[in-house]
């Protein structure tokens, strides 16, 4: 649990940041630190730089305006759970927030360094798959780009986010006022991480649902969107046998890779999938479980 | 008179410490010139060493010194294991304190590197290279005894420890009559896994020695729940006299049975110093904690009991595989045998017992004491068979019970083990719990939701337990190799402030609260007056530590004792002072008084005033305020209760709530209820613990897999509901407080309370069986397959 010798700056702009990583040839970004320290003690990550943002104002806060919540990469998850504006605007993200780790990691954890670690097990890139999330992303020479999650996650601690760049913000739509959102998970009983996680959003008018986003993480190596249920779903009045049909239809939609460990197998999470989306449904609708 | 403090609720003294981080734990230490050291584990389960280059590593910074096990053999004497069941052809396989030619674990030490710092330390760890040649492991406790099995020892044929026997009455016979006489008895038979634990201390090991050469001294700060003991095997270890030898166990972290033990690394630890004549430290990672602190239970059981149709048990059998790991711990050997064994008959009378233990050794981190140690082991198997029962004999679980609880006794109750419990009342504390829960309500809850495909579950248990260790000439005769007797030095000084030395060793429990009570409350001194001082081995007197419930009860009696005494001398000179005769002289609340004028008389401040200058002695009488008592209690305590779960289980995914615990529990006099509840709190949390979360899973080849928290999971607050704690009190007759121990019976009778109730609540679905800990996939797996069935 002593982590190896590196390099250590402090970068006071984003630019600089990019600028330390494009000198450095195996620098780590620093942020939080919940996800590299741990490596580091283990001596699994061996950067020879850390270049420590955590201090950039400018990556910090929330604004929701427009229509659109904009969360800066290095807001702690503590921040996010305990926004009251947030909690208004797009109550799932409060939700989830406030459901990661435990009081310190809340406290010490981005949301950033949470999406760009990319674990499969963690909470966000499911719920900002299911709502649809830009992640703004700077690189060399100050130029941006805006990408969708499904074009960013690509397996298991991996990214499109190139060695230079830096994730700056995140933005997700403000939910309407006819649309639902909750997300579900079966929690390690020891990691607090989703052993299968399902965030779903639903637009109800009158009592049928007119769309629908679902996006299941944990027991799959990126968020897989569940277009089948979706579909199931929509046009359908949201009660509970329509739900129990519509989730029925989840693993038509994970044909993919699916994770399982010595706690939970790979056929008991696909289970489980089916299970954590009707849970979240019954959420969102206030359906009663039973 | 105000409030007695013996029985009151008063907040733990050493809380304010801890709580703003100003205790002061041996990590916290740091001496002039002090070395860090780091341990290189083996990263294989079995594997002999062909050799080792540690030159990169000498030469690399800050390095000192590198040593391995070809330095240390010779110069270290073996690991001792202290515990030897006798008649149980015991193999003590030598333990060197870093791995000699071979490894038997992942986590065995291979070699020690000391350097100005620990990151050096560390760095150069991985330039030490060693040439393994893997040998075949071996995990399962039964499993190594199979013919063709690797063997980890040369005199332990066929991985056999020991095998240890425990029998009375006549258990093959009475299951002869059973089984010839199908019309009147029944029989039931079950395999129990009782997985591997991992005990879990907040604070990790750590130690440091300071040996100073030109005295010929060493000292040993260690993370331990014995001190004296550790002085006593350090000394046989190092070959330093005990009375060269000082340990000091300051502020402890928690223990759970892993801080008993006597470990290679801390000797390690002296050896280096010893080598280097300067301090060392070393201090485990929680990542080698995991590797190379000792794991708790490991039991494979094959049990049979057999009862009359109308309920009544007439013999158990049990045949238990407990794994030792790759060598003998401390303590490990009598964990499943003499605290386990013994107790097989718990709170019911079952005239014929027999049991077979063997000890094995398999290629995993040794196994020793967690507590509970071996009694929840025999509380699971117990009452497992008594709902088989029940339920073969469609009798209701806990009328079950009823039926075969010992009667109520105050002095003394034989069992077929051939242990005498000291005073019971069974019945009282299951009608405490039963009265609480409303079971005929739950029952009717129970059915009704059922029919609403929803799964509640009840479980009942009713246990005794064995703590208090315990007679010294029963330690002799059990084969623990010390003693285990207490002692306790009550000193008062002229300003009537008392420090009160003890022998045992708390590290948690709040002695230093309950111990200043049962001072105040003798010799009517406030508590603010009072400190308890432990853990150093030239301030404190002799004493065997704290494990086994047994720190109130015997060290506690010892404090009891020297109160007493002084309570005698103040009488005597309080006398002599007011001119009286010593038989005229009474005492209440802090004061000596002629019998019929109490204005007539000293207090107890005046009389350590007067006893420390000794200006007016009577003749004859030393001066000072002060009693040192040696305390050898005459049998072990035998607490018991009866403990409720209620659970609900989701038959969606296997996922298990517990919704309420009930204990009752009957510990004696409580010194003080609020320090009894915590320890029943935090032991039913252990205990729900094996039963729903923890458990080690190593793989074929002995890779730890639950080798971190992100993977093994021990319980949070979320994770239980308020418990209803309460109480009955069945003085024990054996000790000057009538005392039992609390440390333990939570983990003792909670694993198996929840496992029943959650097989209760299943009960409808078909499952009669499940593997611990109850993941919710096991849980939905078994209702799967029922459902298929």
């Amino acid at each position: 649990m002593y982590a190896p010798e590196f390099e250590y700056h402090r970068a006071a702009t984003v630019a600089e940041a990019i600028q330390l990583l494009s000198s450095n040839e195996d620098a780590k970004l620093i942020a939080g630190g919940h996800s590299l320290l741990p490596l580091l003690k283990l001596r699994l990550a061996r950067p020879s730089v850390l270049v420590d943002i955590g201090r950039i104002s400018e990556l910090k806060g929330i604004t929701i305006s427009d229509g659109t919540v904009r969360i800066g990469a290095l807001t702690t998850h503590w921040e996010i759970a305990s926004s009251h504006d947030l909690e208004h605007a797009c109550g799932i993200m409060a939700e989830a927030a406030g459901g990661i780790g435990d009081t310190q990691v809340r406290n010490r954890g981005t949301i950033g360094g949470n999406v760009v670690h990319a674990d499969p097990a963690s909470d966000w890139p499911t719920v900002l798959t299911a709502l649809g999330a830009k992640f703004n992303i700077q690189g060399a020479g100050g130029s941006t780009r805006t990408v969708e999650p499904g074009d960013f996650f690509v397996g298991p601690l991996t990214t499109t986010m190139g060695e230079q760049e830096v994730l700056t913000s995140i933005e997700a739509p403000t939910l309407g006022h006819h649309q639902r959102a909750e997300y579900a998970k079966m929690a390690h009983p020891a990691s607090g991480f989703a052993v299968v996680g399902a965030a779903v959003v639903v637009t109800v008018e009158g009592d049928v649902c007119t769309a629908a986003r679902i996006a299941v993480g944990g027991l799959v190596p990126v968020p897989v969107r569940m277009t089948s249920v979706e579909t199931a779903l929509v046009g359908k009045a949201l009660n509970q046998e329509n739900i129990a049909e519509a989730a029925s239809h989840a693993s038509n939609d994970l044909q993919g890779e699916i994770l399982g460990d010595f706690f939970a197998s790979a056929e008991y999470r696909k289970a489980m999938a089916e299970v954590e989306i009707r849970h979240a449904l019954f959420h969102a609708t206030e359906v009663s479980h039973h | 008179m105000t409030t007695r403090i013996f029985g009151s609720g008063i907040r733990r003294r050493e809380d304010p410490r801890l709580m703003t981080g100003q205790a002061a734990f041996t990590d916290d230490i740091k001496l002039l010139g002090l070395l860090h050291a780091a341990i290189l584990r083996s990263p294989h389960a079995h594997a002999k060493i062909n050799s080792i280059d540690t030159s990169a590593a000498r030469a690399a910074p800050g390095v000192l010194a590198v040593y391995t096990g070809a330095d240390t053999d010779g110069v270290l004497n073996p690991i001792p294991c202290a515990w030897l069941p006798p008649d149980s052809d015991i193999k003590a396989v030598p333990h060197p304190a870093l791995a000699v030619d071979t490894v038997r674990y992942v986590g065995d030490g291979v070699a020690v590197v000391v350097a100005e710092s620990r990151y050096q330390a560390e760095d150069a760890l991985e330039l030490i290279t060693v040439d393994y040649g893997v040998l075949p492991s071996v995990i399962n406790p039964k499993a190594a005894m199979d013919p063709g099995a690797p063997q980890l020892h040369e005199d332990a044929p066929n991985n056999q420890a020991f095998h240890w026997v425990v029998a009375g009455g006549d258990a093959d016979a009475a299951f002869e009559t059973a089984a010839g006489d199908p019309q009147n008895h029944v029989v039931v038979s079950e395999n129990i896994i009782q997985q591997r634990l991992i005990p879990h201390a907040v604070e990790t090991r750590s130690a440091i020695a300071n040996w100073q050469s030109a005295m010929g001294e060493l000292t040993l700060w260690s993370t331990s729940q014995n001190p004296h003991i550790v002085r006593f095997l350090c000394s046989l270890v190092t070959g330093v006299g005990e009375h060269k030898i000082r340990v000091i166990a300051t502020d402890v972290g928690g223990g759970f049975g892993s801080k008993i033990p006597m470990y290679g690394d801390e000797m390690v630890t002296a050896f280096c110093s010893m080598q280097l004549r300067r301090p060392v430290k070393w201090t485990e990672t929680r990542s080698e904690a995991y590797l190379a602190t000792t794991h708790g239970r490991d039991h494979v059981q094959h049990v049979e009991m057999a009862a009359t149709k109308d309920g009544k048990i007439t013999a158990l059998r049990v045949v238990v595989h407990a794994g030792m790991g790759a060598y003998l711990s401390t303590a490990g050997p009598g964990v499943p045998t003499i605290l386990h064994g013994l107790m097989y008959s718990g709170p019911y009378d079952i005239p014929n017992i027999k049991g077979d233990v063997y000890g094995t050794f398999t290629n995993t981190t040794p196994v020793d004491a967690c507590r509970g140690a071996g009694r929840p082991e025999a509380t699971f198997l117990l009452e497992r068979m008594i709902e088989l029962l029940a339920s073969e004999l469609d009798i209701d679980p806990v009328e079950m019970r009823r039926r075969n609880l010992i009667q109520p006794f105050e002095d003394g109750h034989d069992v077929a083990t051939g242990v005498t419990y000291d005073s019971g009342n069974y019945q009282g504390t299951l009608d405490l719990a039963m009265q609480q829960l409303d079971y005929p309500a739950l029952r009717q809850e129970q059915a009704e939701l059922r029919s609403h495909g929803q799964y509640i579950g009840v479980g009942v248990t009713t246990y005794c337990e064995i703590c208090g260790l315990g007679p010294s000439q029963v330690a002799g005769a059990v084969g623990f190799g010390g003693g285990l007797w207490e002692s306790a030095i009550v000193r008062f000084y002229a300003t009537g402030k008392v420090n009160v030395f003890i022998g045992t060793s708390p590290h948690g429990q709040g002695e230093e609260t309950t111990f200043a009570q049962i001072v105040s409350d003798e010799l009517g001194v406030p508590v603010e007056d009072i400190e308890v001082i432990h853990g150093d081995t030239d301030l404190t007197p002799m004493g065997w530590g704290t494990y086994g419930s047994r720190t109130t009860v015997v060290g506690g009696g010892a404090v009891a004792l020297s109160a007493r005494k002084i309570k005698d001398k103040g009488k005597a000179l309080a006398a002599h002072l007011l001119e009286a005769a010593e038989e005229d002289i009474e005492y209440e609340d802090g004061k000596f008084f002629v019998r019929g004028s109490p204005d007539q008389n000293k207090t107890i401040q005046d009389i350590a005033l007067m006893a420390n200058v000794a200006w007016n002695m009577p003749e004859g009488m030393e001066p000072g305020l002060e009693a040192t008592t040696f305390y050898d209690p005459p049998n072990f305590s035998y607490p018991f209760g009866a403990h409720v779960a209620v659970v609900s289980v989701d038959p969606d995914n296997g996922h298990i709530v517990l919704q309420r615990y009930i204990a009752a529990d009957d510990c004696g006099p409580q010194i003080n209820p609020v320090i009894v509840e915590g320890q029943v709190h935090g032991g039913v949390v252990h205990g729900a613990g094996q039963a729903l979360w923890e458990g080690v899973v190593y793989d074929d080849n002995g890779q730890l897999l639950t080798g971190s928290l992100l993977d093994y999971a021990v319980p949070r607050a979320h994770m239980v509901p308020d418990m209803e704690i309460l109480s009955t009190v069945t003085p024990s007759p054996h000790n000057p407080l009538g005392v039992k121990g609390i440390g333990e019976t939570g983990t003792i009778a909670s694993t198996v309370t929840i496992y029943n109730a959650v097989l209760d609540a299943l009960k409808p679905l078909g499952v009669t069986k499940l593997e611990m800990p109850l993941t919710s996939e096991r849980v939905w797996r078994a209702i799967q397959q029922a459902k298929g069935a």
